[in-house]
């Protein structure tokens, strides 16, 4: 019987990926995620799996480089800035084709920024941020339930894939306290992996390595990576569609910001604005399917997004010039207030012609 | 008798054993092997010791050593 | 009659790109004939670096991951950690373990990591074509010193292992050279002794191997050896200088 247990948003996380089978991470203190490997340092060692405060950021991704190619389920978490020192590693384990789940709670950027919770990392999330053609899936999750649930999900994806998944929090979902639960059936166990390097006892030995010095060689690898990206896209894709039946103007946003703008929908009906939401949970692939499912009294797009507009950009690629598409957002951790969303609809609204 | 054997296609013509070979047998050849390059050789076989210091010295496992 | 020395089973029989006279070939065969002494060759699992050397995984036959340059004792701390009864071990140049990889050996030996770093100090960078390297000597040419290195403008060389032993997590640091038969030998013991300490659970072990690079030194592969003897030597004195359990040099 599981029953609801309070906890911190950094700290279910760790808890999530232990119930997946993580039994090894690495990290480094940066705010606002301490809690995570905090929490790690105390519970890694109750299951026999393997904490390690490593040196840096850079030094914690290539520890899971070595301990993903070993074969053991691995976690990292990090916020933005230590997010970018990753790059370098994470492209490698795309190259080498190494399982791993990233967590990034997004701070305010660039550069030193602040501590408060922002949006800003989407595009180094799913436009590489490292260096070469590839991509990892990317979740962005509204709720501690939901983020736990995907957070073990990442596990089983990044390894039926080989490839490292990202889920981005934000410093509110990082900090903050709901109920989750934690389903029994979902203690998993490690899937065996027949290309880890766990010492070549009686067999051929394995070398992974993400060099390929012939351009043919190259090229083909490229195209083999390809081909699993285009699986993903085919099948990881997810959103959630609120009250978009009837909506004249669609509401996009991710993660905290979705929240705030399903209490701007409300208000918004209540002032007898007719809105719905598009809430994409993976990032990428981008849910671009859910921008063909638009009723037909639909005129005008509305993006929010805790940033000066990365996400938008994914909305208008979908939306194909079918419609227009508008963006309001805040940055610094100045974080909108569900008034500020319905202010901004009503301008959406106004311009478009779209009346009572 | 000891003696050494050259897998000549391995060989890079860099002297380490030349220099190393206690009774002076090895030397550069003429000869250009199938990486390009000058292969070294064993004159005078009798005279080796089977020391294994030109194996030693060899970066490439050039040379095998018997006694 | 038998055969007394051949290519260890460790070793592959693949040719080996490295230069006519680089003493990586050696360092290979050294490591591979004490995975054969040791008989670890199927627990034993190997990190190639950046560098001329990125192909190591080619010349030996146990599992092996290619690592980012600088961070091989990061990959590796991650292999054992998962491996523990794996042999694990990182081969690096002074490009990639003294510059871009600093951080991560010494915190790699600080938190008594049981891994062996071979460390291939050859004062230049191979691979890239003979820029100036942490451990390039004072005076010496190179790319990115064409004068000859400059102390006033960039600095003095870094001494890799006497660094090490300062850190208690390290149970063996040993620097050898591979310019004659001698030293060799003292090499391949050195190495031996690593990789004992790491069965044993001993914590860190680093060998440092004095090497030549003829083709960016400018020099024959013979007149590097000398050069080695001449100049590198003096400026990194060979010795053990930490073992945990003391004399383990041989």
């Amino acid at each position: 019987m599981s029953e609801p247990i309070l906890m911190k948003g950094n700290e279910a996380i760790a808890e999530a990926a232990i119930r997946a089978g993580c039994r090894f991470f690495a990290g480094y203190p940066i705010t606002p995620q301490n809690e995570l490997p905090e929490y790690m340092s105390r519970r890694m060692p109750e299951v026999g799996g393997v904490f390690l405060q490593a040196e840096s950021e850079v030094a914690a991704i290539n520890m899971l480089y070595g301990a993903s190619g070993a074969g053991a389920r691995c976690l990292t978490s990090s916020s933005s800035p230590g997010i970018s020192l990753k790059q370098e590693g994470i492209s490698y384990m795309c190259g080498a084709e190494l399982p791993a789940v990233i967590i990034n709670i997004v701070r305010g950027g660039p550069g030193l920024g602040n501590i408060q919770p922002a949006q800003s990392d989407y595009f180094q999330a799913t436009r590489g941020g490292g260096h070469g053609d590839y991509r990892t899936v990317v979740y962005g999750p509204a709720s501690l339930q939901e983020m736990v649930e995907l957070v073990m999900e990442a596990f089983d994806v990044a390894d039926r894939y080989r490839n490292p998944v990202m889920v981005l929090g934000d410093g509110i979902l990082g900090q903050m306290m709901e109920p989750v639960v934690f389903a029994d059936d979902q203690v998993r166990e490690p899937q065996p992996k027949p290309w880890a390097t766990t010492g070549a006892r009686g067999r051929e030995r394995r070398v992974l390595s993400s060099i390929y010095l012939e351009p043919e060689d190259l090229d083909h690898h490229n195209w083999k990576l390809e081909a699993k990206y285009e699986q993903m896209r085919q099948k990881e894709a997810r959103y959630e569609l609120v009250q978009m039946e009837d909506a004249e103007l669609c509401l996009v946003a991710y993660g905290t910001t979705a929240r705030i703008c399903r209490t701007a929908l409300e208000k918004a009906r209540s002032a007898g604005l007719k809105v719905g939401m598009i809430r994409p949970i993976t990032l990428w692939p981008f849910p671009v399917k859910a921008f063909g499912e638009a009723g037909a009294n639909l005129r005008a797009y509305l993006v929010v997004e805790m940033s000066t507009g990365q996400m938008v950009e994914d909305v208008r690629l979908a939306v194909n010039g079918a419609r227009p598409v508008a963006f309001y957002g805040k940055t610094g951790g100045a974080v909108m207030l569900p008034q500020q969303v319905v202010d901004a609809l009503q301008d959406l609204a106004a311009r478009e012609g779209v009346g009572r | 008798m000891p003696k050494v054997e050259f897998d000549e296609d391995r060989c890079k013509g860099c002297e380490l054993c030349v220099a190393v070979c206690p009774v002076k047998i090895i030397h550069i050849t003429e000869r250009i092997n199938r990486q390009g390059y000058r292969p070294v050789d064993v004159t005078d076989q009798e005279k080796c010791t089977a020391c294994t210091l030109c194996a030693r010295v060899c970066p490439d496992t050039v040379i095998e050593v018997y006694k | 009659m038998k055969k007394i020395f051949a290519r260890p089973r460790s070793l592959k029989d693949t040719l080996m790109h490295y230069c006519p006279g680089c003493t990586h070939g050696i360092a290979h065969r050294l490591i591979a004939e004490v995975m054969d002494e040791l008989d670890i060759r199927e627990r034993t699992v190997g990190v190639a670096p950046v560098g001329c050397s990125v192909f190591a995984y080619n010349y030996f036959d146990c599992d092996f991951q290619q690592a980012a340059h600088g961070r091989a004792p990061a990959v590796a701390t991650g292999i054992k950690r998962v491996q523990p009864d794996c042999i694990v071990f990182a081969y690096q140049g002074d490009g990639d373990l003294a510059s871009i990889g600093t951080a991560e050996i010494i915190h790699a030996a600080a938190r008594r990591e049981n891994i062996t770093v071979i460390f291939i100090n050859n004062a230049i960078y191979g691979m890239t074509g003979g820029q100036m390297a942490p451990t390039t000597l004072p005076g010496q040419a190179t790319t990115t010193s064409p004068g000859g290195r400059d102390v006033e403008n960039k600095g003095y060389p870094i001494r890799v292992s006497e660094l090490m032993a300062t850190l208690e997590g390290a149970a063996y640091v040993a620097r050898v050279s591979l310019h004659n038969p001698a030293g060799i030998a003292r090499a391949r013991r050195a190495v031996l002794q690593a990789f004992r300490y790491q069965l044993e659970g001993k914590g860190f072990s680093l060998v440092e191997m004095v090497s030549t690079c003829p083709t960016n030194w400018g020099l024959s592969p013979l007149a590097a050896l000398k050069w080695l003897e001449e100049h590198m030597l003096p400026a990194y004195p060979l010795g053990v200088f930490k073992d945990i359990q003391g004399g383990g040099q041989g």
